[in-house]
This record gives structure tokens, C-alpha cells and sequence, in this order.
């Protein structure tokens, strides 16, 4: 077991576009770590580098401490799991298990036990003699990570693990990935647009936006406290608000003066009258009909959208549009007045110009 | 009453319905179409081949009292062939022929090239790709005039570029150029060919076995192979019924010397045109129509249980 170190990586195309551009990371021995970023944002460029399927331009990649940079992605000891899985279909469910030690010409007898054991891990017994083409998506996926643990890589990368189920299905293999993850406890790597998948799945999560690390934490961090305006807009399933706003008090419970009222805000080093972008997640803010102590924001219900267990009600506080969940069955009416209100810990600050969040404040984590 | 007539219940208006063909043509001008067609191929190739069978069992010549009253003979023609050496010759030249310069002359090239153009730089690859097909698309004659220049013994490229003047490559190694020639000729089908083959092998199974440590010939038996098998089986077919009939060895060494380049094509047209013997030589010519027409069922039969 290994983990991976990245410093200064960049891979640049040869038609100059830096699909990863200086990036410094470092993943733990047995860690589940996700990349994730919106398309083009060099994700499965790094995956791919960090494979061997793409060349480094600059900067260097260690497994399990080697230099692996200018190595072939077959002697690296990392194993690959495909989007598409690229399952040979010519070849039985045992035989691509074990085309690894076919490759490095293991015997017959030896490769015939490592599928039997294999399969049974990942409950694939009785298809062994399938072919690919006989088997559904959610078992195609198995054998790509019977055939990718087969191989006995030191980490293991999963390009799209799940884009390619259906949305039921998807949760199901997103369960067994991550317990699977657990008892092999083998260092692994996955690339995802979705940023559902990354909080349930990861470790710790690499956000990434044209080729650079835009925050690195757990997925707690990342949603909780996102490091910067990009963050905050890619993570969660609704959007956070970001609102402007400017600092009306620094002392002890110091506040922000967001739309028609404000909210609280541990302002740390941020001096009064300083303009911001106040984000807080519909999440974390608290909807009621009666006066609340402290700063709020008055408004009137504009629309409700039912989300399940909750619904995401939109508020205009004079004019400003703000998002707020409500658990079900108490979902105001459009045209109701409400009150909105967030502890102090949840309202973050961000630079008005660069976006990047402000005030160190202590971390609200737990 | 009422103008329209109401269908009887139970029994529909015998309305005839659009045809249930993919185009809604109907049989009548759906052979309409076809018709055209079919009568250039009757006219240009079934009569032909059935007038070849015919004559095949004449002894009809091309000058002298058979030419104007020719006789049917029966087989004695196909008796003949069985017992002629020369026929013989021509058989095995041409199966050398077809061995040399199609199966494994333009296969391999053809996918060798393919393969590592696959990854080159588009000017590259344009590039080979326009000189490989300006060898097949150039007319036979004018090719056949460049390799005698290239070939020849006196003024050759060949013996400038060896430096060995006076070598007659055509009349000493008669079939070794040939072969040479036709594998530059018809190359370039193959390239194409496998170039497209080429292309539905997913780049990701290609990139999968590189990650398990794959060599270059496990990736091609493994995993490239059993992509194009179908095309590999096609591309064979093709290449060696276009080169068991070609013609243009003719045009470089007219069968010589002494019948040692001498092809069924070729030797038919001798027996033919030289010795005059229109009946044998029709007779040779079905069986070589006959040996196509093998080669052909085999190959499909392989297909066929491929799928």
C-alpha cells in the first residue's frame, strides 16, 4: 500500500491548453480521495498523468515514494478502472479478471484461483463464465474492479465510477464501492463531476477549476466552509447563497448587512464597512413567521420547490432573491412574510473581488 | 343518403394498402429500380461468363477453319488443362502470386502501416497516405512503365541505387519483383481498410492493457486482433481474388522468361491471343472462376461462424 505525492505537476497538451496546471498533492496510504471539478477542469487529465497514460510536462509524481513520472503505466502499480470499464468483450468475465497475470505470465492454476477469489469479493460468482456483453452495468463495473484488484496495484484509479449506471443503480454501487474501498483499504483515486458522489464516496476531496486546486478537504470542509466563491457554487445540491453584502459590526457577534436587513457573522479580522460576498447555504438557514432576536432578514415566500424530505423555499428580501430549506409538511404558503436567520458560525465571507474566503474564523466543523 | 360509403363491418373495402416494405415501394416498382441494373449485369457480365462456359467446351480459335466452324468437343478441353504442365506453372505462380504479394506482402504492410500511422502527426500521416494511394489509384500501364524504368538492367534506379549494373532483376527474379510490385501496388487498400478497422478498437481497451503491462504484440493479439478479425477476413478475401486475376505482371514481363512469371490471368491471355486458342483458354478461365468462387464460400463460411 502507497500513497501518491504530486508536486509542481502540470500537463500540457500539445496545443498548449495546461490541461493541469502546478499542482501540489499529497494522498494518503489507503485514503479514498476524489477530484472533482466541473468538465474541462483537468480532473481525468490528472487521473491520467498520475496513471502514466498521459506524460507530465513538469513537475513529478511519486508512488509509494519511487519517482514514477517518466515511468510506462504498467510498471507504475496502479490499477485503472475505465468509464466505459473497457471489458474485452471477446474474452469470458474470468478471463478479463485475470488478463493482468495473463499479461505478466502467470500460471493457469494460479490465475484460475485469483478469479475465483476475486469474484467472490465482489459477488461476481456464477457469471465467470459470461461474457461482458451478458451482463448488466452494475456487474460490468464489478468485473472492471475485479480485473483492476486482480492486478495488485499499489493505488487504484476509477475514472467516472458511477456516470455510467442508472440513478438507482448508482447508489447501490456507491454503497459497495465505499465499503469495498474500506476492507481492501488499497489507496485510491476517483475523478467526478458530481459533487454528490465525491461527499459520499471521498476521504478528502481535491476541487478543481482549468487545472488548478481550488480547495482540498474533507467532504465536511468542502461544504461547510467552501474556501472561495467556486467552491461554494459547485458544491452542494442546492446553491449556496452569495449574496453582497458589506460588514456593519465587528464586535463580539458582528454582523453583515445582507439585502433589506442582515445576518451574523464572525467578521475576525475584517474591519467595518468592508464590502463582501456573504454566502450561507440554504441548509443552514432557519425560516420562521415570528420575530427572532438578533439580525435577520425580512421577506416574502415566492416560490416553494418540493425536494423530498425538504423543500427549497425562495425568499425576496427586497428585491434579492435567497434560498432556504424547510423540512417537509411545513412549507409556507407564496406570499407569506417570513423571517430568515443563520448561526453566526455558518455565514462565510468572501472577498468581493477575488472571491477567496475571508476571516480566518475557527472552524465550525463538527 | 349519404355520399360516402361506409365499410361493411367485418369486412374491409379492399383498399390496397401501402407496401409493407422499408420504402413503401411495392414489388412492381421496387424492380423498377433494380431493372436497369440488372440488365447491364446480365448483359456485360452473366452473358459473358455463361458465352466463357460455352466456348470452354469448343474448339473454337481465333483464326482458321475452328474460328468460322468451331466444334463442341466436350470436356477435352478441362482434360487437357488437368494435363498441362504449363497450366500447372501458372497455378503455382499464381498461388505464390496471391501468397506474396496480397496475404502477406499488402496484409502486413497495409496494417503496419495503419497501425503506426494511428499516432503520428496529421502531416505525416496525410502525407504516406497520399503517396500509398497514389500507387493504387495511378493507371496500370503508367505504374507498370515506372517499374520497368526501375528494374531495368542498363539504365535502372535499382542497379544506380544497388550499384548493380547490369543486374536484369525482371528476367532473373521475375516473381520476387512482381511480388515487390504488387505489394507497393495494392497496399494501399489494406492501409485504409485496417485504418478504419483501426478506429473501432475503444482507445480505453487499448489504454487498459497498457495499464496491466501489455507488450506491443499482446495488445495486438489480445486486444486489437479480435476487433478486426471480421476485417482481417474481408480485407484477405478481397486482396486475393484481385490479385489471383490481375493482369498487369503482363505488362511488366509478359509471363517470361521462358513461363517463369507466368500467372493464370497472363497464360490465359497467351493461350488465347498468342497460341490462339480461344476455346482452351475460356476453359482455363472458368477454372479459375471456379477456384474464386471456392475461395470465396470458404471465406464466407469463416465469417459466418465467427458470428
Amino acid at each position: 500500500m502507497a500513497g501518491i505525492d504530486i508536486e509542481g505537476l502540470a500537463t500540457v497538451y500539445p496545443n498548449g491548453v495546461r490541461a493541469v496546471d502546478g499542482l501540489d498533492l499529497h494522498v494518503a496510504d489507503g485514503e479514498f480521495f476524489a477530484l472533482l471539478g466541473p468538465s474541462g477542469c483537468g480532473k481525468t487529465t490528472l487521473l491520467r498523468t498520475i496513471a502514466g497514460l498521459e506524460n507530465a510536462s513538469e513537475g513529478t509524481v511519486r508512488i509509494d515514494v519511487a519517482d514514477v513520472t517518466r515511468m510506462e503505466p504498467g510498471k507504475r502499480g496502479v490499477a485503472m478502472v475505465f468509464q466505459d470499464y473497457a471489458l474485452f468483450p471477446h474474452m469470458t468475465v474470468s478471463e478479463n479478471i485475470t488478463y493482468p497475470l495473463k499479461v505478466r505470465r502467470v500460471a493457469a492454476a494460479t490465475r484460475t484461483a485469483t478469479a475465483g477469489r476475486t469474484s467472490s469479493e465482489l459477488s461476481l460468482q456464477g457469471l465467470l463464465e459470461r461474457r461482458p456483453g451478458q451482463l448488466s452495468g452494475g456487474q460490468q463495473q464489478r468485473v472492471a474492479l475485479a480485473r483492476a484488484i486482480a492486478s495488485e496495484g499499489k493505488v487504484l484509479l476509477l475514472d467516472e465510477p458511477l456516470s455510467n449506471l442508472d440513478a438507482r443503480l448508482r447508489l447501490e454501487a456507491r454503497t459497495f464501492l465505499k465499503k469495498l474501498q474500506r476492507d481492501l483499504g488499497i489507496t485510491t483515486v476517483f475523478v467526478t463531476h458530481d459533487q454528490a458522489e465525491a461527499l459520499a464516496l471521498a476521504d478528502r476531496i481535491a476541487v478543481m477549476q482549468n487545472g488548478r486546486l481550488r480547495q482540498l478537504g474533507s467532504p465536511r470542509e468542502v461544504f461547510a466552509r467552501p474556501a472561495n466563491t467556486f467552491v461554494a457554487n459547485f458544491i452542494g445540491s442546492t446553491p449556496m447563497n452569495l449574496l453582497d453584502g458589506a460588514v456593519a459590526a465587528v464586535s463580539d457577534g458582528g454582523s453583515v448587512s445582507v439585502a433589506n436587513g442582515s445576518l451574523p457573522a464572525a467578521t475576525g479580522s475584517v474591519p467595518a464597512g468592508a464590502e463582501v460576498t456573504v454566502g450561507v447555504r440554504p441548509e443552514y438557514l432557519t425560516l420562521s413567521d415570528g420575530d427572532v432576536n438578533g439580525p435577520s432578514l425580512r421577506g416574502e415566500v415566492v416560490v416553494a420547490e418540493n425536494l423530498g424530505t425538504s423543500s427549497l423555499v425562495s425568499v425576496d428580501c427586497g428585491g434579492t432573491l435567497i434560498g432556504v430549506t424547510v423540512p417537509e409538511e411545513s412549507e409556507p404558503a407564496p406570499g407569506t412574510s417570513v423571517v430568515l436567520t443563520a448561526p453566526e458560525q455558518r455565514v462565510l465571507l468572501y472577498d468581493r473581488e477575488s472571491g477567496e474566503l475571508l476571516a480566518k474564523q475557527p472552524a465550525a466543523v463538527g | 343518403m349519404s355520399a360516402t360509403t361506409e365499410p361493411v363491418p367485418g369486412r374491409p373495402a379492399r383498399v390496397r394498402g401501402p407496401a409493407q416494405d422499408v420504402a413503401g415501394l411495392g414489388i412492381g416498382r421496387a424492380f423498377g429500380f433494380v431493372a436497369p441494373a440488372l440488365l447491364l449485369i446480365g448483359a456485360f457480365l452473366v452473358f459473358p461468363a455463361l458465352w466463357t462456359i460455352y466456348i470452354g467446351i469448343t474448339n473454337y480459335r481465333l483464326t482458321g477453319v475452328e474460328a468460322v466452324s468451331p466444334s463442341i468437343v466436350g470436356l477435352s478441353n478441362y482434360t487437357r488443362a488437368l494435363n498441362d504442365a504449363l497450366f500447372h506453372n501458372a497455378l503455382w505462380l499464381t498461388l505464390l502470386f496471391v501468397l506474396g504479394s496480397a496475404i502477406i506482402g499488402q496484409n502486413f504492410l497495409g496494417f503496419a502501416l495503419a497501425w503506426t500511422m494511428r499516432r503520428a502527426r496529421p502531416v505525416v500521416r496525410r502525407t504516406v497516405e497520399a503517396l500509398v494511394l497514389l500507387a493504387w489509384i495511378l493507371p496500370s500501364t503508367v505504374v507498370a512503365y515506372l517499374w520497368i524504368a526501375f528494374f531495368d538492367r542498363d539504365t535502372g534506379t535499382l542497379n544506380s541505387i544497388l550499384g548493380t549494373q547490369g543486374t536484369a532483376w525482371l528476367i532473373e527474379y521475375p516473381m520476387a519483383c512482381l511480388i515487390i510490385f504488387n505489394t507497393w501496388r495494392g497496399t494501399a487498400f489494406s492501409m485504409m481498410l485496417y485504418s478504419s478497422a483501426l478506429q473501432a478498437v475503444p482507445p480505453s481497451q487499448l489504454e487498459s492493457a497498457r495499464m496491466v503491462g501489455a507488450s506491443g504484440w499482446q495488445t495486438l493479439r489480445d486486444v486489437v486482433f479480435p476487433h478486426i478479425r471480421g476485417h482481417v477476413l474481408t480485407n484477405t478475401l478481397l486482396i486475393s481474388l484481385w490479385t489471383a486475376n490481375d493482369f498487369s505482371p503482363f505488362l511488366l514481363t509478359k509471363g517470361g522468361p521462358n513461363h517463369e512469371s507466368e500467372t493464370v490471368p497472363v497464360y490465359i491471355y497467351n493461350v488465347a491471343l498468342q497460341g490462339g486458342e480461344l476455346g482452351y483458354s475460356s476453359a482455363i478461365s472458368f477454372l479459375l472462376l471456379i477456384a474464386n468462387l471456392l475461395v470465396a464460400l470458404l471465406y464466407l463460411r469463416l465469417l459466418r461462424r465467427r458470428s
